[in-house]
């Protein structure tokens, strides 16, 4: 997995709430037996004013003008800054796919539905909860300032503006060093693969019908 | 020392190490496996030249992109061939690494949530995973069942492990009786209702109360389905009487001595009386109504003899603002009566109520009557193949028939509209999925989430109507 240190980008406001993952990556997208590729139909229901079908060339297709992502200031945007129970409904990892192959590599939320949160870190994006009057104060400033960028450490773990403020963040000890590293959660989990089986053994014991039925 | 809620037990008995990060290895003994989740972390596993941890904790079965028509044609009759594919690409996967799959011409194929309990591959005290948040349904058997990414498949197949942190308890009890004509749909969509779609968040929640306890199992797995339509990734519900007499006699379920030492156990999983949850909700089941949602969020329901809100009313400006962009999205008038939504389509299925006693309550509904003209469509989709034949066998094929409704094979069909079942642009829809997010069952459809009971009532009307008047 790509490892996470330190991101500087370009912040896109998204002002709505529970944006569900049908909004991130409609179902139609979701035949594909890949985990690349999602990025231009990221949100393809708002961002496009026609009705997204998989294989298809997006670029041709009309742009919702209004849609945050179609102005021309965030172009590049990096940074998702976002509203309350960010990526609730189903638990399709193809949301943070199709954020990732977008461009995004952080995003800010008041909160965020707990699937969507675990699946982010498992692709190298770096999902992180601010109190809600701080990410009001973000929308605020990025709205107000073209080109608004944030700077992100997960080190230190801080959100820099660019007038010098910093706010700090929690994330919990396990998922910071496998991002910060890049580890590979299997490889981590097979270092105690004995410790699994002695587990394995003993409940072979105590519970033999969770075994071999219906075989 | 408090006692230990279920949750606290079920976790305590898969605890395989604990971390001092704080995370934990939790042992899973059930993945079940679909086509849409998957292929991806057979891929990984694959990349990595890694095998699967213990084939015979694995099921598999397609459900997402299965046509509800025309199944004689097997896989060759799925039209789209991206869907094709995938549904191919499942059943290569199981084939390559010796994994038991219900293929799609198999009788007991049907939707994940719906054949792991009908197998008996769902029993109490397991943990079990699978790539879809729906997976919450089967801790109706006291199970800890966790909705997980596809990454999360790949970790499970090759460790048969899950990197947990341990969850907050919360319980929701109903007290007292549920009304007639009010069933676990209606029950769970007021609970979400009234706690909101963040209320569970960081949450295990188990649902308990008299109102619960009278509920068959079929009425739990609606009710824990959609816990996660409440935030919460887990939903419990005691194991009891109820719980034991489904299990048993299925064909995973154990036998003989296994069989008694196995109800020995499950008779424990219940919370300590003296267990102490990080938060508590109580509904008073007799007030609770028959529910329909206005909305594009589960948490925006109402009682079928109530109306769709006014923003103007709603002092929050975010939540405002939430509800102006639903009524806009869906088409409804603020204060509107919500007996006065015309209805274009009608779905009865998916993982929330496509079992017998669903097809058989909105059977009894529709029995005698005839669908409204003014509708284009009413489909009923069963969850499994068992279930389609076992409503046959009673007659409920014809009963749906008759009164003008069609009769499907199984699968998630028109719940997420990956198959060919959809809704066009505009169109209302009663359905007795759980999402009703824009978009959901078609580009620019309107669904309104509602029990099997109410959606069959629906049918007859063309509009929203109050099951409560049908039923004598
Ligand atoms: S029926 Fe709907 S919610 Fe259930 S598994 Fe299928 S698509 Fe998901």
């Amino acid at each position: 997995m790509r490892a996470f240190t330190q991101h500087q980008g370009i912040v896109a406001p998204m002002d709505r709430s529970n944006v569900d993952t049908d909004m991130i990556i409609p179902k139609q997208f979701l035949k594909s037996i890949k985990r690349t590729g999602f990025g231009p139909n990221l949100f393809d229901e708002l961002r496009y004013l026609d009705e997204g079908k998989p294989d298809q060339d997006s670029s041709q297709r009309p742009l919702n003008p209004d849609f945050v992502l179609n102005q021309p200031r965030y172009k590049g945007a990096s940074v998702l800054l976002a509203r309350s129970n960010f990526g609730c409904g189903s638990s399709r990892e193809h949301a943070p796919w199709a954020l990732d192959d977008y461009g995004f590599r952080v995003i800010i939320a008041p909160s965020f539905a707990d699937i969507f949160y675990n699946n982010c870190f498992k692709n190298g994006l770096l999902p992180i909860v601010l109190e809600e009057k701080i990410v009001d104060k973000l929308f605020q400033e990025a709205e107000a300032s073209e080109g608004y960028k944030l700077t992100v450490d997960l080190e230190a773990k801080t959100v820099a503006t660019p007038s010098g403020e910093s706010f700090g963040f929690d994330v919990d000890d396990f998922r910071r060093h496998c991002l910060l590293h890049g580890l590979d959660d299997i490889g981590v989990t097979l270092e105690d693969a004995e410790l699994i089986k002695s587990y394995e053994d003993q409940r072979r014991q105590t519970a033999p019908w969770l075994f071999g039925a219906g075989r | 020392m408090a006692g230990k809620t279920l949750y606290d037990k079920l976790w305590d008995d898969h605890l395989v190490k604990q971390r001092d990060d704080g995370s934990a290895l939790i042992y899973i003994d059930r993945q079940l496996l679909h086509e849409v989740t998957s292929p991806q972390a057979f891929e990984g596993l694959r990349l990595a030249n890694r095998k699967p941890w213990r084939i015979d904790a694995n099921l598999a079965t397609p459900d997402h992109n299965v046509p509800t028509t025309d199944r004689a044609k097997g896989v060759e009759g799925i039209v789209d061939p991206v869907s094709r594919i995938q549904v191919e690409t499942l059943g290569k996967n199981c084939d390559e690494f010796g994994i038991l799959e219900f293929k799609i011409m198999d009788q007991r194929q049907g939707i994940v949530h719906v054949i792991g309990p009908e197998q008996g591959a769902t029993l109490p005290g397991m943990t079990i995973v699978c790539g879809d948040s729906h997976t919450s349904t089967h801790g109706a058997f006291g199970c800890l069942a966790h909705g997980i990414g596809t990454s999360e498949v790949e970790h499970v197949l090759a460790t048969q492990c899950l990197v947990q942190q341990k969850m907050k308890n919360m319980l929701v009890t109903v007290n007292g009786q549920l009304g007639k004509g009010v069933t676990g749909k209606d029950v769970v969509l007021a609970i979400i209702g009234k706690i909101g779609t963040a209320g569970g968040t960081g949450h295990a929640i188990e649902f308990g109360g008299e109102a619960i306890q009278n509920l068959s199992m079929e009425g739990r797995m609606t009710i824990c389905n959609m816990a996660i339509e409440a935030g919460a990734r887990v939903g419990m519900v005691a194991v009891d009487g109820t719980t034991i007499d489904y299990v048993k006699g299925r064909p995973f379920s154990p036998t003989g001595d296994a069989w008694d030492a196995a109800v020995k156990y499950w008779r424990t999983l219940h919370s300590d009386l003296d267990a102490e949850f990080d938060k508590v909700v109580e509904l008073d089941g007799a007030e609770i109504m028959p529910q329909v949602s206005w909305g594009t969020s589960p948490e925006m329901v109402a009682d079928v003899t109530g109306n769709v809100p006014d923003p103007a009313k709603e002092e929050d400006p975010i939540k405002r603002e939430g509800i102006e962009r639903a009524l806009k999205y869906m088409g409804l008038q603020a204060n509107q009566a919500i007996t006065d939504i015309m209805l274009d389509r009608v779905f009865i299925g998916s993982c929330t109520n496509s079992r017998i006693e669903d097809l058989r309550e909105a059977a009894s509904v529709v029995q005698g009557r005839k669908v409204a003209k003014s509708l284009k469509q009413a489909m009923v989709v069963p969850g499994s193949g068992l279930v389609k034949s076992q409503a046959e066998a009673e007659g409920l094929d014809q009963i749906f028939i008759e009164a003008g409704l069609e009769w499907r094979d199984p699968g998630c069909s028109m719940c997420l509209a990956m198959n060919a079942d959809k809704l066009g642009q505009g169109e209302h829809c009663a359905s007795t999925s759980n999402r009703n997010f824009e978009g959901r069952q078609g580009f620019g459809g309107r669904t309104h989430l509602v029990s099997p009971a109410m959606a069959a009532a629906a049918a007859i009307a063309g509009h929203f109507v109050d099951v409560r008047e049908l039923l004598n």
